[in-house]
This record gives structure tokens, C-alpha cells and sequence, in this order.
């Protein structure tokens, strides 16, 4: 510490006196806050123009795609729409409808149930002391939370055997079980943080008049711990529309989902953009929705339990 | 934050409980709220682990027809000396040891910026997360496919037109994994922000104020308060991206495929692969163990040894 006070620059700042040292100060907080404000805007940039660009590719021709970059529509390119036609019509528009449909009813149904199981157990982990022989409430939150080490591939191959068994191939019951679970270590986690926030008072005041803990948990207790729900819902959403992997093994074509379209486009028409960027947008658009009007929730949900 | 923490009485010796403990029904209600939540776990997560160990020790492929047959330790002995799975560890350990400093030095810069007092901050943190929304394989295609593509990608031909640059981003194996990782990088950055972010937000503005007064210039204060108070809240971020690092794979497959070769396959794909559409199970099965184990093996050591100097970690 010592040798930074000694360089220059500070001493000139430590002389509080003299308009040079003020005038000084002034530039440099103006050129930090120019500095802030270009970088800031240099990530702005990288982070929107692949979105940007993957919609403007969505409405150019063949032509315009193989003719290099272009970025402005009607100055540089002719906007058309036979990109999105040949995704949203004929029997490829079917496709994309079926798959649209079953990642909607996949990543809702999936999400509501790691909800119900998840504000259970996290009620439960917060408020009951639990004893499964030598486990206590902290080992089974950190079971929970370890699954989220578990990688897919590691447990894929036993599921598909199972799933084989129980004739869950290829159906969306099967990917809602997959990605109930999967969402599971994430809501609890979450879900834990948020009642422990609220004051058990709260559902004891309704034991005493005689209601079950269950009946105080759903009337009571959840809809104080609404924000965490929500934020713990919308994570789980966004996580199950964009899984991939398991979609991609335990599916074949009735159950198959947008993120398994976009993977079998890119190999099957690599060249053909303006469909391709069609998929991609229309796979993207519900999240970009979701992202821009509830960033407040994502961000409590991220962070539950991380900052103290 | 919204949620503020209230204080919360210990697990143990709530009013209520003591009372009831006899009652059978007020165990099975207890009981009643993990349940669920255990059994579909058990079910999906333990049950294939368990099963999944077993077979790693048989010589299983799908389409013979004479079915699994123990081998004992075959499988971890032909991994020993398979040179394609320690290409595909290496490159595992790129993602995570290249992959996650970076996005770590980046959005630390970042949330240093976005904590300051400037215009337009709601916009630039909801701009910011976009990329963390959407869904691995889109922004595959949408950067690793289209925007990097060799012949009209906007990338390289700014570069061949006004820099006189001539780039490809898969030319050979070094630089599609560092295109790789450029792509996933975009992709995590904003989880670690978000984080970070909140940990800078949850500090005592009163310290930095009497730094501030003691002297001390924007560097020092980093260097020796921002950053260590930081320091629990940037672990479980970087535990978080390191765990999910390891487990990256939509991305690969989407974008090279492993290749050129099979210089960016990392080990869920080679896996896939063997396991998937060479239908050798009972390799897939012990090299998707070897897998676990490895994963849980760097965590646990990260968190020993750079946990050791952050106190409360979970």
C-alpha cells in the first residue's frame, strides 16, 4: 500500500488546494465516466447484436445471405419472407407447430411440478427437523443441491433403459419427469432461501386454530413466499425450453422439442439461413420476452442464498 | 434484494414441535413435505447412478445379441490407454481452466462498471442477461454457425475487408477451441455478473466512504476491500460455472461436432457418441463414471483450497 501513496499521481490528487489538482480530478472522473459508458456500450453491442442479427437473417433471400454481411434492411438487403414461410407453413409448419407445442406443454408441466415438490421439500428443510439414520437437514439439502454436479450423460443411458422399460420413449410425460427433476435442485435451493425469510409465526398462528401444516403451508405460507416462487418458476421455465441433451436422446418424433429442431436444422439444411435464423428467432423470442419484462425475478433467482 | 433476512429461530426446538412430537400425524405431515421431492429424485438421479456403476463394469453393446456380461475392470483399463478420452479430458479442462477466468475477469469488470452511479443502468443489466436466456443450442447456430461462418459471416469479412486480417474461426483445432470457448463464454458471462453484481450491491457503502477519506485510490480499494468481500460470493459463481463448464456439450454439437478431428470433443460428447450411436454402453457407462468422479474430484479440490480462504462457503 505504502509505495502506491508515493507515486505521483496521488500526491497531485492528495493537494486538495489549487485549481490545476481540481481541474485535474474533474478531467479524469469525466474521462472514467466516457471510459464507463464506451465499454458499456461495447458489451450492449455484443450481446445484442447476435439477436439482432439472427432476426434480419430470418428475412433475407438465398441471394442476399451469400452476397457477405449485410446489416441494414431495404438499404442493404430486400426484407422477404420466404424464410419464415418455409418454417411456419406445409408440412414443415406442422413440424414446427408440434414442436413448439410440446416444448411449451414440456417446460410448463415440468416447471409446475418441480415447483409443488420443490416449495415442499424447501419448506419442509426450513422449518422440520429431519432425521433419515445418520442425515440431517443439512445433508439432504446438500443431496439435493449435489445433483446438479450429476452430468446428464452419466445417468442418461441407465434412464433410457428405464424409460425403454415403462414406454416412456419419445412421450412428453417422460421429458416432464426428466426436467422436473433436473429443475429440482435449483427450486428447493431457491425456494429453502424464501421461507427461511419467512417468520414461522406465520403458519403457527393457523396450527393452533386447528389447520393441518399442509392446509397453513398452501394458504399461508406460500402466498407470503409468492416472489420466490415466481423467480424460482421462471428459472426452471427458462432452463427446461432450452435443454437439449435429453430431448435429443429420448425423442424421436412425437415428443421432440425446439431446441431438438434448431439441432437437427443445422445439420440437415447448414446452408439454408433465412430458415434457419427463422427457428432460431422463433426459439429465442418467448425467452427475450421473458428476459426484458421479468429480469428482476431471473436475478432473485440466480442469486437466492448467494449473497448473505 | 427483495427478500430481506429475518432473522430465523434454529431448525431445532421450534414451539410447535416439541409439543406435537407423539403425534403421528404431525411426522407423516413432516415427512410428507420432502417425500415427493426425495422419491422422483431417487427415482431419475440415484437409481440410474447405482444402476449406471454396475454397468460400467460390464462389456454391454446394444446390438450383439448375447446381452451384458461382467468384465470387471476391462473397461477402465481400455480407458487408460484410450488416447481419445484424455484428448477429451484436456479438453474439458480447457472450457473450465481457460473458459471460466475468463468470463470471470470480464464480468468482474463489468459489474464494476454497472455499480456505479450511471444512466440507463436497468437497461444495460436487462441487455446484459439476454445472452444467459437463451437457449445453448440457438446461440450455437446463431454465433458459432452464422456469425462465424468463414464465407458471409459479418466477423470475418470486417476483418479480411478493413484490417486486412484473414481469420477463421475453425481453421484448425486451437482456434475452434478458442471460438469455443468465445461462444460459451458469451453465453455464461452474465450468470457470473448477475452475482457479482448482487454481492457488490449487498456491500456497506459506509467503508468504501471511509476509504475514500483515508485516501485510498479506485485500485486499492479493489484490491483490498472489493475484491475479498467479493470473495464468497465469486467462488460459489465460479464453482457454479465450473460444474456447468464440465457438463457443456449442446454447444459442441451443435456448432463443430467435435471437430476438426476430434480436437474440441469434450467427454459428454465422445460419450454420446461411443454410448448413443456406437451403442458401446458399458464403455459409455464407465467413462461417463470416471467423468463423475473427475468432476467432483477438481470441485472438491477448488473448494478446499481457494475455499479455505473464504469462511462461510456452503
Amino acid at each position: 500500500m505504502s509505495d502506491a501513496v508515493s507515486q505521483p499521481g496521488n500526491t497531485l490528487t492528495a493537494s486538495q488546494t489549487g485549481a490545476l489538482s481540481t481541474s485535474l480530478t474533474r478531467t479524469k472522473f469525466f474521462a472514467g465516466r466516457t471510459a464507463t459508458y464506451v465499454i458499456l456500450l461495447i458489451w450492449a453491442f455484443i450481446c445484442l447484436f447476435p439477436i439482432y442479427w439472427t432476426i434480419t437473417t430470418s428475412f433475407k433471400s438465398n441471394i442476399a445471405v451469400i452476397q457477405g454481411p449485410t446489416y441494414i434492411p431495404w438499404v442493404q438487403f430486400e426484407p422477404t419472407d420466404l424464410g419464415w414461410n418455409a418454417v411456419l407453413q406445409g408440412s414443415q409448419g406442422r413440424v414446427f407447430n408440434k414442436n413448439f407445442q410440446n416444448s411449451l406443454v414440456v417446460a410448463l408441466s415440468a416447471s409446475s411440478i418441480a415447483i409443488i415438490l420443490g416449495s415442499m421439500a424447501g419448506f419442509g428443510l426450513s422449518r422440520f427437523s429431519y432425521r433419515f439414520g445418520p442425515l440431517r437437514n443439512r445433508d439432504i439439502s446438500f443431496w439435493f443441491l449435489a445433483q446438479l454436479i450429476m452430468p446428464p450423460v452419466a445417468i442418461i443411458m441407465p434412464i433410457l433403459i428405464l424409460y425403454r422399460e415403462l414406454n416412456l420413449i419419445d412421450t412428453r410425460i417422460g421429458l416432464i419427469l426428466l426436467y422436473a427433476v433436473a429443475n429440482l435442485p435449483i427450486v428447493i435451493w431457491i425456494m429453502r432461501d424464501q421461507f427461511n425469510s419467512v417468520p414461522p409465526e406465520l403458519e403457527q398462528a393457523s396450527q393452533i386454530d386447528g389447520s393441518t401444516i399442509l392446509g397453513a403451508f398452501a394458504r399461508i405460507v406460500v402466498p407470503v413466499a409468492a416472489p420466490g416462487l415466481v423467480a424460482a418458476f421462471i428459472l426452471a421455465v427458462i432452463f427446461s425450453w432450452n435443454e437439449y441433451f435429453f430431448a435429443a436422446i429420448l425423442s424421436r418424433t412425437d415428443a421432440t422439442t425446439v431446441p431438438y429442431m434448431v439441432a437437427a436444422q443445422v445439420s440437415s439444411q447448414g446452408v439454408q439461413w433465412w430458415a434457419m435464423a427463422a427457428i432460431a428467432t422463433a426459439a429465442i423470442t418467448p425467452l427475450i420476452v421473458i428476459g426484458i419484462f421479468l429480469e428482476r425475478f431471473i436475478v432473485q433467482g440466480l442469486t437466492a442464498g448467494a449473497v448473505k | 434484494m427483495a427478500n430481506e433476512a429475518l432473522p430465523v429461530a434454529p431448525a431445532q426446538g421450534r414451539p410447535g414441535e416439541g409439543q406435537s412430537r407423539w403425534s403421528p400425524s404431525y411426522n407423516f405431515q413432516k415427512r410428507l413435505f420432502i417425500l415427493p421431492a426425495v422419491l422422483l429424485t431417487l427415482c431419475l438421479v440415484a437409481f440410474p447412478t447405482v444402476f449406471g456403476i454396475y454397468v460400467s463394469f460390464t462389456e454391454w453393446r446394444l446390438n450383439a445379441p448375447d446381452g451384458r456380461s461382467f468384465n470387471g475392470l476391462d473397461n477402465f483399463r481400455t480407458i487408460a490407454n484410450d488416447g481419445r478420452f484424455w484428448n477429451a479430458l484436456r479438453n474439458n479442462f480447457a472450457f473450465v481452466f481457460v473458459g471460466v477466468p475468463l468470463q470471470y475477469v470480464i464480468a468482474l469488470g463489468l459489474a464494476l462498471l454497472l455499480n456505479q452511479n450511471i444512466r440507463g443502468r436497468k437497461a444495460f443489466r436487462v441487455i446484459f442477461l439476454l445472452p444467459f436466456m437463451l437457449s445453448p443450442v440457438a446461440a450455437g447456430w446463431m454465433i458459432g454457425r452464422s456469425i462465424f461462418d468463414a464465407r458471409w459471416g459479418p466477423i470475418v469479412n470486417v476483418l479480411d475487408d478493413h484490417f486486412g486480417i484473414e481469420w477463421s474461426f475453425y481453421a484448425d483445432g486451437n482456434r475452434a477451441m478458442f471460438s469455443l470457448i468465445l461462444l460459451s463464454s458469451w453465453y455464461s458471462i452474465p450468470f457470473i455478473l448477475v452475482m457479482l453484481l448482487a454481492g457488490l450491491q449487498a456491500m456497506p457503502r459506509e467503508i468504501f466512504e471511509a476509504a475514500r477519506i483515508d485516501g485510498a485510490d479506485w485500485w486499492q480499494t479493489l484490491r483490498d476491500m472489493t475484491w475479498p468481500l467479493l470473495l464468497p460470493v465469486s467462488l460459489t459463481a465460479v464453482v457454479l460455472r465450473m460444474v456447468f463448464e464440465f457438463k457443456l456439450i449442446d454447444i459442441i454439437l451443435v456448432v463443430t461436432g467435435g471437430g476438426p478431428g476430434n480436437a474440441t470433443e469434450t467427454l459428454t460428447a465422445y460419450i454420446y457418441r461411443e454410448g448413443y450411436q456406437s451403442l458401446n454402453v458399458g464403455y459409455g457407462t464407465a467413462m461417463a463414471q470416471v467423468f463423475l468422479l473427475t468432476i467432483i474430484f477438481i470441485v472438491t479440490i477448488f473448494v478446499l483450497t481457494v475455499g479455505r480462504r473464504v469462511r462461510d462457503v456452503v
